[in-house]
């Protein structure tokens, strides 16, 4: 570097104002030119490609396969099954002590076993030279199984539901009072029957998986939302040390939860390459991603609201019934946000569950609370035309101070400011409340609302931030980026961090070599980021400042920490008094080509120890507080009067997110959700057989999310008030714009034709 | 998909000549549908032959008013010409509301008159299904039955033809020319599709090595005032549940002319007679309509999902004739 450089830095933007702006994402570009490669697009030499043949019964036990016309098929190299299939390890047991346990699809140690757990298990892989061929030939294995009864109607087994047990992370039930009582007695009440179908994830990218295995090191490109964990499942699976296997996974097409466990595709991609000798790549069809990754559980629900006259709540009562697999899933926390949204005097909350011989169920998008304030939401509204009152009126007279279930604080709450501002956006005084009250033309139209509501949660993360000479940054962490903005946000908290713009700033991530990130799950992403990244830049800071301070031309000689700002490229006295400097004019004079600050560590025990501290600060921050994204939604929908058709015409919601650290990547995070949610309140459902437990619309024709025209306009808006028990203030976007969403288009559907649907989704046959 | 031969036919003798000489051959026209099938393995041809290339791309105008559609014309352009828009609006938006954009712009009329049911059990070759496989049983009976028929279904089989344009083409008494090496035959589309009876793998009265070569519209001055309307279950991008094809005619206040068909309730596009019947020459009323509407629907029989298609068909029929004597086919 010369000197003129060092001298004018090509820091020009101002600095300091990179968090909250809307700026574009970092990957658009390499996304939108195709440059971008995702994981099935990595090219190897020699590459052989694999496909899954799936079971055809819910459970039993393979008493014979042929593979014979399989392995004819021109270029098949081998045929995998049961029989030849080298002995892997079991899945870890599933151990809040052990966090990579948690990545385990299913329990099942596929090809390893003859049993068959679920109707499109695999019960074997096809390696060939095109994927074609091994398609075509995993449809010529021949199964026959000895059938076992299978438990497969989710319907039919409700009554036989057991109460969910609770954990450090989840609880299965709460109570205060007597709730049952007070309902009794309460002199208005509802008492209602709620269901919701099982959905399924259809990010736009199936899961993909390719690995190539050099002697006993493995690399693995991966569509995948834990790069850590899925380094961890496959060490454990196929006895090999974490360190000899790097997972890569820079672009995620997509994962609303389907790609945050490790599922058969990623498993068998492995041991198709280690049994074919060369690299594999396995590319799930969208069939392959309905028989072998899980989605949501089904539900049903009752929720039963007690009130006094004036509407003040006496009795809460939300129990649910979901569903697990003999194999895997776990209780999704369908009452949770029942616990946190109004201030009842008496509250029973109970999740039960059963047990089927399905594929389990997994985390998709605010598992629990998107179908669990389906049912509340829609409750609260019924209650309020029973009592007479708007429906958000009813929600402020119930609005709580602190926690209902046990008086804790609430970190952060301005669900009150969020419906003003949404309705004032929206309009909502205009609304007349009668139902079937407005028209337009021969439209039916209804109006809406429904509170959001998602915890947020923090996760370990281990940064490592780096300056160089030229002043430009180097941001290092294993976290996924799926599309929702993450690498441009990271960049964003860096580049105010260390007083640069967000030009300055590369990010690296997707990657198991780099410092170890959090999963993307329960929105905790940024915010655990941003918890050790800001105390990394901040030790960055001071070190440069150390290389300063011992030079004797330095202006900034014998300034403190606490003086100094990071600001335009370098660092100034904070009181604005007195000369700073660059950071290329620090490095330059330090003859150093950069300085590294890094917060955590990556060697076993250090990972181990920063998992433990993340716990147990974020248990104890449970202890004290209790921290959420909320928020208000606003619906519009047309009916037509003839067919019962639903149109979603208008759509605001109003968020309290904290700090929001990208106005547009932020938007995007909660219009997706919103956009998710209009699917599951209008069209989607999976269709599992009960007779055989076979997913029946395994398709994206057949399954209905929504498309183009179903969609409109969606404003949102921020509070855009920092929490201050958060990083930054921030709290997670990803999942609160989904929660509350069903239940505003079941609320405007009703306001528009005086009929409840209490059955999801709603289809225009429920409306006739 | 299984490994097939190709073959690619450039002029109609050649296609007929082809298909005629290999046993288990197949036309591929769009092949948004056929690929698909052969994907899932419900189709298996040992030969396609790609007629794509034919010559048969024209719309023309008749003698008399009529307009000949060549086989090979793509839906998208077929949708878009200006004598369809102006003399069968709904014939152009019955295609519009079909698929999407890209499918229509490579799918057919000899492939949209040909494509197969959507039913899930004939997709899923873990099922039985008497279609797929004669004689096999039917598994969507007792499973899903949503998208299933209503009309003309029988023991061995339930499911319904997907087809929108069908739909329009069996309101506008369309006719459907076939060559084959026996040479040219003209059949009318309500008599191209049959109903399922014990043979629902038998599904239109084509023979395996017949080509369509056309499609043609007669002249007819009611279709002037026409309209489709689809009711689905998204705003776009979904087959029918119900589908109203409807063309009316009013003098003096009475029904002078009618032509009327339903899709999404049976295996065949449902030309509506019994329904035209009442209403010929009944007042131009709602009260007419939803009479009519009842008359066609009187056999009808539901399964447990699909019961709501015989109200949302009673339904969609009057709301298309009431929309056609207020707002003509204006969309
Ligand atoms: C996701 C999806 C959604 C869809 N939605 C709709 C919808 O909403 N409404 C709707 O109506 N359709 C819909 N379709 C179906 C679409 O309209 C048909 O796939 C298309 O019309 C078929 O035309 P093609 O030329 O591609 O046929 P191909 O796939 O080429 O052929 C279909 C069949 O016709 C035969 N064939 C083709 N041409 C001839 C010929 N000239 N003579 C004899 N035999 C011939 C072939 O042998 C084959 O058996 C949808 C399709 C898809 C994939
Ligand atoms: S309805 Fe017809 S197509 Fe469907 S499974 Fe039964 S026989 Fe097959």
């Amino acid at each position: 570097m010369t000197q003129t450089e060092v001298r004018t830095p090509p820091l020009r933007e101002t600095t300091g104002s990179a968090v909250g702006a809307p700026i574009d994402r970092v990957d658009g570009t390499a996304k939108t030119t195709g440059a971008a490669r995702f994981a099935a697009e990595h090219p190897y030499p020699d590459l052989a490609h694999a496909a899954l043949a799936h079971s055809s019964v819910a459970r039993g036990r393979i008493t014979a396969i042929d593979t014979a016309a399989a392995a004819a098929v021109p270029g098949v190299l081998t045929v995998i099954t049961h029989l030849n299939a080298p002995a892997m390890k079991p899945p870890p047991k599933i151990s809040p002590f052990n966090l990579v346990s948690l990545a385990t699809g299913t329990s099942v140690n596929y090809l390893n076993t003859d049993e068959v757990h679920w109707n499109g298990q695999p019960v074997a892989v096809v390696v060939a030279e095109t994927r074609d061929a091994a398609l075509h030939a995993a449809s010529l294995v021949e199964v026959a199984y000895q059938r076992l009864e299978a438990v497969v109607d989710f319907a039919a087994e409700e009554g036989n539901a057991e109460p969910q047990k609770s954990n450090a992370l989840q609880s299965g039930g709460a109570r205060k009072g007597d709730a049952r009582a007070a309902l009794a007695a309460a002199p208005v009440s509802v008492d209602l029957r709620f269901s919701t179908p099982q959905h399924n994830h259809n990010a736009l990218e199936p899961h993909a998986t390719t690995a190539a295995w050099d002697g006993d090191r493995l690399t693995v490109h991966e569509a995948t939302q834990g790069i850590a964990w899925t380094r961890g499942q496959l060490a454990l699976r196929f006895g090999v040390p974490e360190r000899n296997i790097r997972v890569l996974s820079p672009y995620v097409g997509g994962g609303f939860g389907g790609k945050g466990m490790v599922w058969a595709g990623t498993v068998l991609a492995v041991l198709a390459a280690r049994v074919a000798g060369r690299p594999v790549r396995l590319e799930l069809t969208r069939e392959g991603v309905y028989r072998t990754v899980g989605g949501r559980t089904p539900s049903t629900q009752r929720v039963a609201l007690g009130a006094r006259a004036d509407g003040r709540l006496t009795a809460l009562v939300h129990t649910s019934v979901a569903r697990v697999g003999r194999v895997g899933g776990g209780g999704e926390q369908i009452t949770s946000q029942s616990r946190h949204l109004y201030d009842a005097e008496n509250i029973l909350l109970q999740q039960n569950l059963v047990t089927l011989d399905l594929l389990p169920n997994t985390m998709m998008r605010a598992p629990g609370e998107a179908i669990g304030t389906f049912a509340l939401e829609s409750a609260v509204d019924e209650l309020a035309y029973k009592l007479g009152l708007d429906p958000i009126e009813l929600r402020m007279r119930n609005e709580p101070t602190v926690n209902p279930l046990d008086g804790k604080r609430f970190a952060h709450r301005m669900l009150r400011e969020a419906y003003e501002l949404g309705a004032e956006r929206f309009g909502w005084p205009e609304r007349t409340p009668a139902p079937g009250s407005m028209r337009d033309g021969r439209w039916l139209v209804g109006m809406g609302v429904a509170s959001a509501y998602h915890p947020s949660w923090q996760l370990a993360a281990n940064v490592t931030v780096r300056l160089s000479a030229d002043g430009g940054v180097l941001v290092r962490c294993a976290f996924q980026e799926m599309g929702m903005g993450s690498a441009t946000v990271v960049a964003q908290i860096a580049a105010d961090a260390l007083g640069v713009p967000v030009a300055a700033v590369r990010v690296e991530y997707g990657d198991s070599l780099l410092p170890g990130g959090p999963a993307a799950g329960g929105s905790a992403q940024t915010a655990s980021i941003a918890a050790s990244l800001l105390p990394a830049a901040e030790k960055l800071k001071r070190s440069v400042l150390a290389l300063a301070r011992r030079s004797p031309e330095s202006p900034l000689r014998g300034t403190r920490a606490s003086g100094v700002l990071a600001r335009d490229g370098g660092l100034y006295p904070a009181d604005g008094r007195g000369a700073g400097e660059s950071y290329p004019a620090i490095l330059a004079r330090a003859g150093r080509d950069s300085v590294e600050a890094r917060v955590g560590s990556d060697t076993r025990v250090g990972a181990m120890v920063s998992q433990a501290r993340t716990v147990g600060k974020v248990l104890n921050d449970r202890r004290r507080w209790v921290k959420a994204a909320c928020g208000a939604h606003f619906c519009e929908v047309r009916v037509d009067p003839d067919t019962g058709e639903v149109r979603v015409t208008r759509w605001v919601g109003a968020f309290d997110v904290g700090r929001v650290i990208n106005a547009k990547t932020a938007a995007s995070q909660l219009r997706g959700g919103i956009v998710m949610g209009i699917g599951m309140a209008l069209s989607e459902e999976t269709l599992v057989d009960p007779r055989t437990g076979r997913v029946m619309n395994p398709s994206l024709a057949e399954y209905h999310v929504p498309v183009h025209a179903d969609i409109p306009p969606i404003e949102v808006h921020y509070l855009d008030e920092p929490d201050p028990t958060m990083p930054l203030g921030l709290i997670g976007v990803g999942e609160v714009g989904i929660t509350g969403v069903a239940a505003a288009v079941a609320n405007a559907v009703h306001h528009a034709t005086g009929r409840r649907v209490r059955d999801l989704p709603i289809t225009l046959d429920k409306l006739l | 998909m299984k490994t097939f031969s190709y073959v690619r036919a450039t002029d109609v003798a050649t296609a007929v000549g082809a298909i005629a000489s290999e046993p288990n051959a197949k036309f591929i026209g769009g092949g948004t549908n056929l690929v698909d099938l052969m994907r899932e393995r419900v189709e298996s041809p040992d030969t396609v032959v790609d007629i794509s290339a034919l010559p048969l791309t024209e719309v023309e105008e008749l003698p008399g008013g009529g307009v000949r559609v060549g086989a090979l014309t793509r839906n998208s352009h077929l949708a878009a010409h200006p004598l369809i828009r102006a003399r069968y609006p709904v014939l152009s938006q019955a295609i519009l509301t079909g698929a999407s954009a890209q499918l229509r712009n490579m799918a057919t009329v000899g492939g949209n008159l040909l494509q197969r049911t959507r039913c899930p059990y004939f997709y899923d070759d873990t099922a039985a299904c008497n279609k797929r496989e004669p004689g096999a049983g039917c598994d969507a009976i007792g499973g899903f039955t949503r998208g299933h028929a209503v009309l003309g279904a029988s023991e061995a089989c339930i499911a319904t033809h997907p087809s929108d344009m069908c739909v329009a083409l069996a309101a506008l008494d369309a006719t459907v020319e076939v060559r084959s090496v026996r040479g040219t035959r003209r059949v009318p589309v309500d008599g191209f599709h049959l109903l399922p009876g014990a043979t629902p793998h038998i599904e239109t009265v084509m023979a395996a090595d017949e080509l369509v070569t056309a499609v043609e519209l007669p002249a007819s001055p009611l279709a002037a005032n026409s309209r489709y309307r689809k009711v689905r279950d998204r705003a776009s991008y979904a087959f029918a549940l119900v589908s109203v094809a409807a063309a009316l005619e009013v003098t003096g206040g009475a029904v002078a002319g009618v032509r009327l068909a339903l899709g999404g309730v049976a295996a065949k596009p449902w030309r509506a007679r019994e329904a035209e019947r009442v209403l010929l020459g009944a007042p131009a009323t709602e009260e007419s309509f939803r009479r009519a509407a009842e008359a066609e629907l009187a056999p009808a029989a539901a399964q447990p999902h699909n019961a709501f298609k015989i109200e949302l068909a009673r339904r969609t029929i009057t709301a298309t004739l009431r929309r056609l004597l207020t707002d003509g086919s204006a969309a």
